[in-house]
């Protein structure tokens, strides 16, 4: 008991030195006493230089502020729709939302340069969703199954558009759609974090408010029924949450595969099941995650790693030996 | 206080109840007798309103069940599950305490009051030892003990119970009905549960309901409805009765 206690606290300050850290590191490093200049006390004489100002107010804060944004959404909306639906191989992406968001992207980069790719994503991913929903549903009821087929569905359909557009678009513009798909946070500012962030709170205090009730939700339908949950409604609550969330998400980042899926059984496996306490830590360890994935992606090389690429090295790994550890103990079926 | 009237339900096109009036008075336990496919889980089915009748009236302590919402529902009927598949480990507190989620608001957590009332349930059952074991990792007996604690923590007025005793041992079949029985009795719960076992009915019933083809052939008292000759026909099968003194057995006739 005693040691759940402390790796809750750990995981739950686990986002305070992953700041840190970001703000220091990077092309330009910045040492520990600058910082505290910038952010705390700084006597007058050893005033921070403007150039300074510029890469720790608008260029890192904003990036590290909208990675941590993002991990935390695709996490949050990852452990809801995993108890949702009981099943442990679903996030956000399953409502087709990611190849929605690649196509709004594709069109925006293609044939739309004045409607920019943040809006183009959004609107298009919560379509996507939007059609999963509807093509699921049958006389008022949405079935898991059917959620799972017209999501893959929905993915394919949107995924060939996209394939489409790749083949007919100049190599220019198909390499920034590309480079767009791979997911990346180099292109992150104050306004980036400012049109995201309305639809992160909304989904996410939804969620933060009703997490309980996820218990009961995961128990199955029957069952909620019989403790006093409206399962269809209170379920289309949770799934519109996430979804809005993960929209907002998508359109700033593009699509980072693996945390949504990671992190909520990273937390499951250290500090059980009950999302009273899964829904907070796997918002703080989504967003030390994906910030401490981000800071590789810049700092590693000397170009941008997109950091899609570095979730999924990182991730996949780690989640077989958690797997291999101790699976049982976080799913049982 | 259960009172059904003239109910019929048809799925897939197939009538599975007919015409059923039943009633189940508080503080007793009624028992519901019938053969495999004979309608006793649609019957409960009906009662918590995951089915909907075509036809016929259900009060539940002098509500119509139609059009109550699921939360107020949930406050007057509480259900044991036939079947049980956790897919999270949850620990036995935790489950418990799902039983207050009818009465918790919609967008808070759980109070002190919700947590000391799974405290006391937990050692009204005798389980504070597995409070905080996971319940994928307890006996089949526990886990309908712990089932049976998280309908207390509803606070309801009925109690449903679909076969407890289907997957226990011989003891746990006895300790399990002995329980509810006593619920009944101390707490004026009206309970309704289905067993496959009519030694079972004779030994914890107050009343027997016996259902055959989704009609009921009779109910009454155990011995007034629990004979050889109805039990024959109910299960298609000889039986014969022993007794000795106030003690009744049903044992089938081999050939």
């Amino acid at each position: 008991m005693k040691a759940r206690t402390w790796v809750q606290w750990g995981l739950l300050l686990s986002p305070l030195p992953a700041f840190v850290l970001a703000l220091q590191v990077g092309a330009y490093p910045v040492p520990w006493e600058t910082l505290w200049g910038a952010f705390v006390y700084c006597p007058e004489q050893a005033a921070l230089p403007d150039y300074l100002r510029v890469i720790i107010f608008n260029v890192r804060l904003p990036r590290i502020v909208l990675a941590m944004l993002v991990g935390l959404t695709l996490s949050f909306s990852g452990a809801t729709l995993q108890a949702v639906f009981r099943n442990p191989l679903v996030d956000a992406y399953l409502l087709g939302l990611s190849s929605g968001a690649a196509f709004g992207c594709a069109i925006s980069v293609a044939f739309f340069p004045s409607l920019p790719i943040q809006v183009g994503a959004f609107i298009f991913s919560l379509l996507a969703a939007f059609l999963t929903f509807t093509l699921a549903r049958t006389r008022g009821e949405v079935p898991t199954l059917s959620l799972i087929l017209a999501g893959i569905v929905v993915s394919a359909f949107f995924a060939a558009l996209v394939s489409i557009i790749k083949f007919v678009v100049d190599p220019y513009k198909l390499a920034s759609i590309v480079y767009w798909l791979m997911g990346s946070l180099s292109l992150a500012d104050w306004h980036a974090v400012a049109t995201a962030l309305p639809w992160m709170l909304v989904g996410g205090g939804m969620v933060w408010l009703g997490r309980w009730r996820l218990n009961a939700l995961s128990m199955g339908e029957a069952e909620a029924k019989t403790l006093g949950v409206e399962v269809g409604r209170e379920r289309g609550l949770f799934i519109l949450a996430a979804a809005i969330a993960v929209a907002a998400a998508v359109s700033v980042s593009g699509i980072i595969g693996w945390v949504g899926l990671m992190t909520p059984h990273i937390v499951r496996m250290l500090v059980g099941p009950d999302h009273r306490r899964v829904i907070p830590l796997s918002m703080t360890v989504g967003a030390s995650f994906m910030l401490l994935s981000d800071t590789v992606a810049r700092t590693f090389t000397a170009g941008e790693i997109p950091v899609g690429i570095i979730t999924t090295l990182f991730g996949a790994p780690f989640f077989i030996y958690l797997l291999k550890k101790g699976g049982q103990e976080s799913w049982k079926t | 206080m259960i009172t059904v009237t003239d109910l019929s339900i048809q799925l897939n096109g197939q009538p599975i109840l007919n015409g059923v009036t039943i009633e189940a008075r508080p503080g007793e336990v009624t028992v519901l007798l019938g053969p495999n496919g004979s309608g006793k889980t649609t019957l409960l089915l009906c009662l918590s309103a995951q089915l909907r009748p075509q036809s016929g009236t259900i009060m539940l302590g002098g509500h119509q069940l139609e059009g109550l919402p699921r939360r107020r529902l949930a406050q007057l009927v509480a259900t044991v599950p036939q079947e049980h598949h956790p897919v999270f480990p949850y620990t036995v507190r935790e489950l418990i305490l799902l039983g207050r989620v009818s009465r918790v608001g919609y967008w808070a957590q759980p109070g002190s009051r919700d947590q000391e009332l799974v405290q006391d349930i937990l050692e009204l059952l005798g389980i504070k030892s597995l409070a905080d074991k996971p319940y994928t990792r307890i006996s089949g007996g526990e886990r309908q003990l712990v089932l049976i604690a998280r309908c207390l923590a509803q606070e309801p007025q009925v109690l449903l119970l679909d076969e407890p005793t289907s997957h226990l041992d011989f003891k746990n079949q006895v300790v399990i009905l002995e329980l509810v029985r006593d619920l009944a009795r101390q707490r004026q719960f009206t309970v309704l549960l289905t067993l496959h076992d009519p030694n079972l009915a004779l030994l914890f019933a107050d009343r027997v309901v016996l259902l055959a083809g989704g009609q009921v052939v009779a109910q009454g008292t155990p011995g007034e409805v629990v004979q050889p000759a109805a039990m024959a026909q109910l299960y298609g099968m000889e039986v014969e009765m022993l007794s000795q003194g106030e003690r009744r057995l049903l044992c089938p006739k081999l050939s």
